[in-house]
């Protein structure tokens, strides 16, 4: 059996899927989700083959729940996002149906997907997708992420600075911190960089959070955030910081 | 004003070539009257460039000074005083380099004189005036051709804003559905989006609706998306008592019913209410629309944050106020309030 899972928020428009998906007789529908919290769960739980994901969604967008997900499994986007915001993404995901569509564009996208659906494959394309995604700035005024199971959402403005860490970057914020499976270079080409530098190799700050900056070692320097948090800024960053902060 | 008349194209050369050729006029004119050579030269030189000087300095004046209010008067005034000036001058100048004999002449050819140099000094005036009219009118026709710009921008804006393709198409998707299972619902529902957007085709800008006409646009807004989202959308509109017939701008509510429905059902998960009640206070329409909101998504929630600057911005050019549109949050409930005076 494929198992499939639903997440979209309207109740109606997963029925258009349940009905259309009728004729394929070795589907299995093993969920309907109503948004990105439930997605995420029900995914880690069954484990699906393929999903159907409406992309404005409560909470968290379908962009941002793909995020969350490890080995993301293929998705089919159902949007009623106009055609020209999506085009960017038609490469990365397997297909993207335009609310409303037809029983035969439907079709189309399955069979699609039966031809492309070696698994693994699908993972890479959605990480480029994801990458374009965040790249055109559809949702980037905050960054989810995936805590204890938990998943919490983060405006950008409370974000004090990112730190490298292996294969993670780890988010600061006044109270708490917060693993995200990224890389420094995905980050920085993401945010405003007038909002935030890198100011080393290791380190994205919010410049909002400076109150000042102190002369270490050699030619480095150290950014004091205004909790204490101290911050290493190299040569370069420093830089950098002068430009943006307009010294 | 940009350039005054002498500094434009090649009109300097102008000015000199015709007053180097009324000159040659001028003396052979003196000639004819049997002035000598010499006297004649010199009554040109002095009366000319004294002439030439007053029509720079009329024309210098122009450029700094010219009154809209009673044009006519004050340019006659400046034409009349400027060739006064010139022949007192002129006058005042020979009579230290010329003989009796002449200054005598002058002085019977004083109201000649005269005519010649309000006729000189009124063409440069007119001339003056007809290129600062065409420079203003120019202007103006740029400045039209700007703001006209700017109003079939903001039609095409104000039209996909009113048509909301997302709202649209989602319907429509809804519609998709119900046609196989239910489609008594998925006919009522198409009257309903047919009756929503003809509404929103018909009204017009400047033509104030009364209130029962907008919520019952309104109604049909949320009923719309009550087919969408019933499985937890309810929604209470409730009229005060005499607000009826009280009169608003229209596209007015809409956008904070919007507002609301995208922070409180389009961003949440659970079950809630939305409502829009009115009152009478002080001769004023006061209406107030409630939605919760995930406070984990919408933090900074300060003044009219939430999308509501373009009705701020719609009340503030309608009645020149900035004080009445208000937000307010209680505990996780957004209440925003509009006040429209009678």
């Amino acid at each position: 059996m494929i198992k499939v899972l639903l997440i979209d928020d309207e109740p109606l428009a997963r029925t258009i899927l349940k009905e259309y998906l009728l004729d394929y007789a070795q589907i299995e529908i093993v969920e309907e989700c109503n948004d990105g919290f439930e997605g995420v769960k029900a995914i880690a739980q069954y484990q699906p083959d393929l999903i159907f994901l409406d992309i404005q969604m409560p909470k968290i967008n379908g962009f941002e729940m793909l995020e969350l997900i490890e080995k993301p499994p293929a998705v089919i986007f159902t949007t009623a996002f106009d055609e020209y915001a999506i085009r960017a993404f038609e490469t990365h995901a397997v297909d993207y149906l335009l609310k409303p569509f037809s029983k035969e564009r439907f079709d189309k996208a399955m069979q699609k997907w039966f031809g492309t659906s070696t698994a693994g494959q699908s993972a890479e394309k959605e990480a480029l997708l994801l990458q374009t995604v965040a790249e055109s700035g559809l949702s980037s005024n905050r960054v989810v992420v995936k805590s204890n199971n938990k998943i919490r959402i983060i405006p950008l403005q409370d974000i004090l600075y990112f730190e490298a860490a292996d294969d993670y970057v780890k988010i600061h914020t006044t109270d708490a911190w917060y693993l995200k499976n990224k890389t420094m270079q995905y980050f920085e080409k993401i945010l405003n960089d007038n909002q935030f530098v890198r100011t080393h190799r290791s380190y994205i700050v919010n410049v909002q959070c400076i109150t000042r900056l102190e002369p270490n070692e050699k030619e480095n320097h150290i950014a004091i955030l205004n909790k204490g948090q101290q911050v290493p800024v190299s040569k370069t960053g420093y830089i950098k910081l002068k430009q943006v902060l307009g010294l | 004003m940009s350039k005054s008349l002498l500094n434009k194209g090649r009109n300097k050369l102008y000015f000199i070539a015709f007053w180097l050729f009324w000159s040659v006029m001028h003396v052979w004119v003196l000639k004819e009257w049997n002035y000598t050579m010499n006297e004649a030269w010199i009554d040109s030189a002095v009366s000319n460039s004294l002439l030439s000087s007053m029509c720079i300095i009329v024309i210098i004046s122009m450029h700094y000074y010219l009154p809209r209010k009673e044009q006519l008067t004050y340019l006659s005034m400046l034409c009349l005083g400027a060739a006064g000036i010139w022949i007192s001058v002129t006058r005042y100048i020979l009579s230290s380099i010329v003989s009796n004999e002449i200054l005598d002449a002058f002085t019977q050819s004083i109201p000649i004189r005269i005519a010649i140099g309000i006729l000189i000094l009124g063409c440069i005036i007119l001339i003056n005036v007809l290129l600062y009219t065409q420079d203003e009118q120019k202007e103006q026709e740029l400045r039209q051709h700007e703001s006209d710009r700017i109003a079939k921008d903001a039609e095409l804006f104000k039209l996909r804003q009113q048509l909301q393709p997302h709202f649209l198409f989602n319907s429509l998707n809804s519609i998709s559905a119900l046609v196989a299972t239910r489609p008594g619902e998925a006919r009522k529902m198409i009257q309903e989006l047919s009756d929503y957007l003809r509404n929103t085709l018909k009204k017009e800008e400047y033509k104030w609706v009364s209130l029962k006409e907008e919520l019952d646009y309104l109604r049909l807004y949320l009923d719309i998306e009550k087919i969408r989202f019933g499985h937890r959308l309810s929604t209470v509109l409730q009229q005060g008592e005499k607000t009826d017939t009280m009169k608003l701008p229209p596209f007015l509510l809409q956008p904070i019913v919007e507002n609301a429905i995208k922070f409180g059902l389009y961003d949440t998960t659970e079950a809630i209410t939305i409502s829009v009640e009115s009152e009478m206070q002080d001769n004023m329409l006061v209406i107030r629309v409630r939605n919760p909101f995930d406070p984990e998504l919408s933090k900074p929630i300060k003044g009219t944050g939430f999308g509501l600057n373009a009705v701020q911005k719609r009340l503030f050019l309608l009645f020149a106020r900035n004080d009445l549109l208000t937000t307010e949050v209680q505990e996780n409930i957004f209440i925003t309030q509009v006040k429209i005076p009678q």
